[in-house]
């Protein structure tokens, strides 16, 4: 992912709001005066759509074609850095200002359906080319809610291991691990190699990634009850908890957070940590950045999982969707864009120009991607990955268990003062979605 | 008599036309504001009641309790007053010393030092962040090599709950200090001369000089540091949230009041609860502003 600022232009249209809008007004006009809403116009036959990032740059070299194949439509893609892309959307929906269509993130998917600015997109996938089964199962779980595709995924991602394959080898490890059992026993092993100060994995203590994959891997839900009630204190998270934390316990891991780790590539080269969890972003980035010395040395795997027979384990589900905005009054020709991009041909484009994986499963077979050694993992990973809880609060759920985790790796609490606490952290968060959800269910059944 | 009533009357009604657009705009920017951030701390707006107002819920005071029962709040309050009642004091104290070195006759190239002292202050917050994340990287970071070569072993400073904080300290005091010396420059230089020569004829030392004629001489500028530091200080968010990559951790070890409120309100979008973070702080600054007051009123 990369990650761009630009400055944005603001436009604070929070008194004509309480204008028209009274006492409830009021309190919408303050949110909107303290976001401040970016409004665009559009006219005519124009599709607006919002890009996130470098993504946003490359694809207006995709569109002249559309535009040439969809005479009169033209598309104005306004580029938007991933850092304020969630503000800027939240506020624009507020603002009355939504484009016409956007990439989002697909774990913001569940809060913008929650706030019903999302077109439901079923009754046109099912008359396009664009089929479920044309995807990777997961990455398109993650964009139904409650059996309704609200987007359509554009480019995925996932997190496999990154390793260090001659230090692997020298430490006698013929293969990538393929259970919990033999990673662990595979990391003492390269901890146990002599020469200085160095860790089998790096694990930064305040990402919430690493311990998520861990607990879906393990099979636990997170949340229970159509997502009302946390659910930490089952046995299937407390043993990915206890896997997670035991790393650091053994020092197989540095007790870092994210904002400590300098320079990930030298240290990765250094020998420092030999393994990493992490996305297709960094495929470029090791090609870059690690001496060419160390080309040779380093590999991809996909992720262990908790017993050998179920490998390889699952990881997120991650990526980019378009989505279509419920406002919008040119949602067919929107929808002629999604479907034009996910073509398999502007995928492999897309690929090309950003090194996006595709989404769509025939772009696969092209040679551009086949012929990648380091993809053949992430294309394996792929086909085993797991949406996470598809709910509003999912950030802030996301943040407690990175907090819960990094608790007891830092000595402060005790595993189970730990979870106790993070179970009443997130049924606190998800007091408002029971309240929502059980008045909906007394409405329907009175 | 009914006349000069009718013209004072006119000539109130006069000055309020005259000032109505200045109130106007502070009813409008600053009143309604206020009173909505109010309203908004006593109902649980958020993420569902941005799409759809119906499911906004009015609690009263129910957010307030529930601040007062979350462990994380106390955390970033006690967080944010020792930021304040160690870093504030000194910052000022940093300030004043810089400032009285800077004045006192032998020292040459007086500009200059000026110059450079305040260059930390209007360099920008993130550049400023970034090298000292370097300075306090474990491994390679120069403080630690520093450390090491007097054979202190290597702290972790951002990645340790106990050094975090003071890490932020030592970095926010080398970027403000310069700001309040240069207010001090100007104090001492208006001091007279003729004020220390006196004393030094009735034979007081540099202590004396300075706790007898320097200090009373800087008091107003002394309170007004005083008060400035504070209200920004109880502000504290750029610094951890750059040097932290936004998370205020180790263990929320950095996490500030302000940061927690950024967090609530704009990051999981529990608004209500993060205006009533905002009035929490309010009050902490008012208060903290009218003890000064009345702590430099009564030693006057």
């Amino acid at each position: 992912m990369t990650l761009r600022t630009h400055s944005t232009r603001l436009e604070t249209n929070g008194l004509s709001m309480a204008g028209h809008a009274g006492v409830g007004g009021a309190l919408l006009a303050l949110a909107t005066m303290l976001l401040a809403a970016c409004s665009g116009s559009g006219s005519g036959s124009t599709l607006r759509f919002w890009a996130l990032g470098r993504e946003g740059e490359v694809v207006q070299l995709l569109l002249p074609e559309f535009e040439r194949a969809n005479p009169g439509v033209h598309v104005q893609v306004q580029q938007i850095p991933w850092t304020a892309a969630h503000e800027k959307l939240l506020t624009a929906f507020v603002g009355g200002s939504t484009p016409d269509l956007a990439q989002l993130g697909n774990t913001w998917i569940p809060e913008l359906v929650a706030l019903g600015a999302l077109e439901p997109l079923g009754a046109r996938v099912r008359v396009s080319a664009l089929a479920p089964a044309e995807f990777f199962p997961g990455i398109w779980a993650t964009n139904e809610i409650g059996g309704e595709p609200y987007g359509v995924p554009w480019y995925v991602d996932t997190r496999v291991l990154f390793y260090r394959s001659d230090l692997f080898a020298r430490a006698g490890v013929a293969r990538p691990p393929r259970s919990w059992e033999e990673w662990r026993d595979d990391m003492r092993r390269i901890k146990a190699l002599p020469g200085g100060d160095h860790y089998a994995m790096l694990m930064p203590t305040d990402e919430w990634a690493q311990p998520v994959i861990l607990a879906l891997q393990a099979g636990a839900d997170l949340l229970r009850d159509g997502g009302r009630r946390a659910d930490f204190k089952e046995p299937r998270f407390r043993q990915a908890f206890q896997f997670y934390v035991s790393l650091f316990a053994e020092r197989l891991a540095p007790p870092l957070g994210n904002a400590q780790v300098a320079n990930l590539y030298q240290q990765f080269a250094d020998g420092y940590f030999a393994s990493v969890i992490t996305g297709p972003w960094n495929l470029e980035k090791f090609h870059l950045r690690l001496p060419p010395e160390r080309q040779g040395d380093w590999a991809t795997a996909p992720l262990a999982a908790v017993e050998e027979a179920d490998y390889p384990g699952v990881s997120l589900a991650g990526g980019s969707s378009i989505v279509i905005f419920s406002p919008s009054k040119k949602k067919d020709s929107a929808f002629r864009l999604i479907e034009f991009l996910a073509e398999p041909k502007q995928q492999l484009a897309f690929y090309r120009l950003t090194g996006d994986l595709p989404a769509r499963l025939a772009a696969w077979n092209d040679p551009v991607l086949t012929g990648e050694s380091h993809l053949l993992a992430f294309r394996e990973q792929l086909h085993h990955v797991t949406p996470m809880p598809r709910v509003p609060e999912w950030e802030h759920i996301a943040w407690a268990i990175a907090e819960a985790t990094e608790r007891v790796i830092l000595g402060q609490q005790t595993e189970d003062q730990s979870l106790d606490r993070l179970q009443t952290e997130v049924d606190r968060m998800l007091e408002k979605r029971r309240f929502l959800l059980d008045r909906r269910a007394r409405g329907a059944n009175p | 008599m009914s006349a000069r009533t009718g013209r004072a009357r006119r000539e109130g009604r006069a000055g309020l036309a005259f000032v109505a657009p200045a109130l106007g705009l502070i009813v409008v920017f600053f009143v309604v504001p206020v009173a909505a951030g109010f309203l908004l701390a006593a109902t649980d707006f958020d993420i569902y009641a941005i799409g759809d107002l119906a499911t906004a819920r009015f609690v009263g005071l129910a957010n307030f309790a529930a601040l007062l029962r979350d462990p994380v709040f106390w955390k970033a309050l006690l967080n944010t007053f020792y930021f304040v009642l160690v870093g504030g004091p000194l910052s000022v104290a940093v300030s004043l010393g810089a400032a009285m070195l800077l004045n006192v006759r032998v020292v040459r190239f007086k500009g200059l030092f000026r110059t450079v002292y305040f260059a930390p202050v209007v360099t920008t917050m993130v550049a400023v962040a970034t090298v000292w994340r370097y300075l306090y990287h474990p491994r390679f970071g120069l403080l630690n090599q520093l450390l090491g070569a007097v054979g202190i072993g290597g702290v972790n400073w951002l990645g340790d709950p106990r050094w975090a904080m003071p890490a932020i300290i030592l970095m926010s005091v080398w970027k403000n200090f310069g700001y309040n010396m240069i207010i001090f420059v100007a104090g001492l230089q208006s001091i007279p001369g003729t004020l220390y020569e006196a004393a030094r004829v009735d034979g007081a030392g540099p202590w004396q000089q300075f706790r007898h004629i320097t200090l009373p001489a800087l008091r107003p500028m002394l309170v007004f540091v005083g008060i400035i530091t504070m209200i920004g200080y109880f502000q504290l968010f750029t610094e951890p949230y750059v040097l932290t990559g936004g998370t205020g951790g180790p263990l929320n070890a950095t996490l500030s009041l302000v940061m927690y409120m950024y967090k609530q309100g704009f990051r999981w979008w529990n608004i209500g609860f993060g205006a009533a973070v905002a009035f929490v702080l309010f009050l902490i600054i008012l208060a903290g502003t009218l003890v000064q007051l009345r702590f430099q009123r009564e030693r006057e």
